[in-house]
């Protein structure tokens, strides 16, 4: 029997998958939207520009899921400022939800700021404040501040399952793969979200085709690396023997990962693809959260 | 600085009595479950099961039975292990957490903002949320009461010196004896976490267990819960530097270009 089995569940349940899942799709979102904007052409703006405003939303959905969550949602500052000590900062290098949270108000900041210098771009913005935040967000500056909105994300995307390794629970400590499959599921995710959002945006069937192309590379990336995750639990795949174990095969690696690669090799539509990859993220962590989250409930059962 | 204190637990003289259980939730004023109606567990005489933010002290019921005249009842007062190298601490995000001077491991209350990170990295389940002050509980060591000299309640009530108060140099010796007098009867006797140089530098309240950790609930070689920051963090990295990659080559403007020029693509 692994270690983990005498530790107690953190209770971490539906806001938590929920804020992991947008977390991941806000990251990737920005993530991608900066890589476009660094590398790809004017062609691919409006799809930078949705990028980041899903990564605003996504950052502030996601601040306040994890600020509900807790048992005590008047301290979240907490984590922050030492409360005893304000405004002294509270920042721990070595633990996830530490610079996890300083990593999301970051995140926060830099794709809020991005979004605007988008919305801006488009003359969406009406209050004479924010026209003259979004209208600074401009040029190099506005590269500068997607790029790190973009590092952000991807930091966003990924520390979730770095966070779950870094406890003494089963599944999530028994194997060092959580966070690189997080980072892909996020990447992928998040190509999802912006295919299906940044046609209406104004992004040309090109640059949806260019992101769909990339999001099959991204999903095989995933696959891949869910692969070494499981072999990585060794004998502690028995916890699979459950409902999540169905979930996790066929949720995420039929309907979310498989399905979309069969449908993107069949040229169909994109938008087709683009949705159950989105379901596939969502799975994953459902099936990785509650495997472990409930394991006391389905252990005897699964013979362990 | 006042010396390490803890507590020494030998499991071979605990009767089951729980009279450590009833002095710490009395002591601490911790509520009742469930209103005081008590669910029976149903297969065990043991009907509080498990540590949390309401009870900071159980006393684990083993039952080792193969028929009805072979079999014996194995009972230890489990508690928070004030580890020397404790989890808890070190991933505690608001700072909460504190080593005091008795090298003893505390939650304080008014500074917890109940993110629960603590409870899934002890390795030994000890901490959960007290449902009254929505933050995590456990075990102080009775800081309140170390602090004006007096013994912890849970030691100071137990009828037969089962949990054992003191500094922990001094508990030390006094386990060892115990082991070796043990020993000498023919009981397998054998310590748990008192060894400084053992896992998470030692427990500062440690056992004396007569059959194996697991048996106790006790995991073997518990760790701290960043033995896995470094690999889980560098392999995310590498994760996204893969994805870094693909994303660049696969989106750049020139790619762009030729493909738009009729180049290879599954537009
Ligand atoms: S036993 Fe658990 S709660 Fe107690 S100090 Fe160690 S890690 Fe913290
Ligand atoms: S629940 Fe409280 S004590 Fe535990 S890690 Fe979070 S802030 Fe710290």
């Amino acid at each position: 029997m692994s270690d983990t089995f005498f530790s107690g569940a953190p209770h971490w349940t539906w806001l938590i998958l929920l804020y992991f899942f947008v977390g991941g799709v806000a990251g990737g979102a920005a993530f991608l939207a900066a890589v476009l904007d660094w590398v790809g052409g004017a062609e691919d703006r409006p799809v930078a520009r949705s990028g980041y405003n899903v990564a605003a939303f996504g950052a502030i959905v996601s601040g306040a899921l994890l600020t509900i969550d807790l048992g005590r949602p008047l301290r979240f500052w907490h984590m922050l400022f030492q409360s005893a000590n304000f405004p002294a900062l509270m920042f721990k290098g070595w633990s996830p939800i530490s610079f996890g949270a300083w990593g999301i108000l970051l995140f926060g900041l830099f794709s809020v700021l991005a979004a605007l210098g988008g919305m801006a771009e488009e003359g969406r913005l009406h209050n004479p404040t924010l026209r003259a935040v979004g209208g600074a967000v401009h040029g190099g500056v506005a590269k500068l501040v997607g790029g790190v909105a973009g590092l952000f994300g991807i930091f966003i995307a990924g520390y979730t399952g770095v966070l779950l390794s870094v406890t003494n629970r089963p599944i999530w400590a028994d194997s060092p793969w959580l966070g690189a499959l997080f980072v892909a599921s996020g990447v992928s995710t998040g190509a999802a979200a912006l295919i299906l959002l940044a046609a209406r945006r104004g992004a040309t069937e090109q640059a949806l085709a260019r992101l769909s192309a990339f999001d099959t590379k991204a999903l095989v990336v995933e696959l891949l690396v869910l692969v070494v995750f499981v072999v990585s639990l060794g004998a502690l795949n028995k916890v699979w023997v459950s409902f999540w174990g169905l979930i996790l095969l066929v949720g995420v690696v039929a309907l979310g990962i498989l399905a979309p690669l069969w449908l993107h090799l069949q040229r169909r539509p994109v938008a087709r693809a683009a949705r159950l990859v989105l379901l596939g993220g969502f799975l994953l962590r459902l099936a990785t959260i509650f495997a472990s989250e409930g394991i006391e409930h389905y252990r005897v059962t699964a013979g362990m | 600085m006042p010396e390490a204190m803890g507590f020494f637990t030998d499991t071979t003289v605990c009767i089951g009595c729980k009279a450590c259980e009833v002095a710490c939730k009395e002591w601490n004023q911790l509520p009742a479950e469930n209103g005081g109606v008590r669910e029976l567990s149903g297969d065990s005489y043991d009907n509080t099961r498990r540590l949390d933010g309401i009870h900071w002290r159980h006393v684990r019921f083993i039952e080792q039975f193969k028929g009805p005249y072979d079999g014996r009842w194995l009972m230890m007062s489990d508690v928070c292990k004030h580890c020397v190298q404790a989890g808890c601490l070190e991933v505690c995000p608001t700072g909460a957490i504190i080593r005091t001077q008795f090298d003893t491991v505390v939650i304080q209350s008014d500074v917890c903002n109940g993110c629960r990170a603590c409870i899934a990295a002890c390795p030994f389940g000890v901490i959960d949320i007290n449902p009254v002050s929505g933050t995590a509980q456990k075990c102080t060591l009775c800081y309140d009461r170390l602090q004006v000299g007096l013994e912890p309640a849970c030691s100071k009530a137990c009828p037969t010196d089962s949990i054992q108060f003191g500094a922990i140099s001094e508990l030390r010796t006094r386990a060892g004896k115990r082991v070796a007098q043990l020993k000498s009867q023919g009981v397998a006797a054998e310590l748990y976490g008192a060894d400084p140089s053992g896992p998470l530098g030692g427990l500062n309240s440690f056992y004396l267990l007569v059959d194996k950790p697991e048996v106790y609930g006790l995991p073997r070689h518990p760790e701290l819960p960043t033995a896995n920051l470094a690999k889980s963090g560098g392999l995310s990295m590498a994760s996204a530097a893969v994805l870094g990659l693909l994303a660049i080559v696969g989106l750049r403007k020139r790619r762009m270009d030729e493909q738009s020029r009729g180049g290879p693509g599954n537009v």
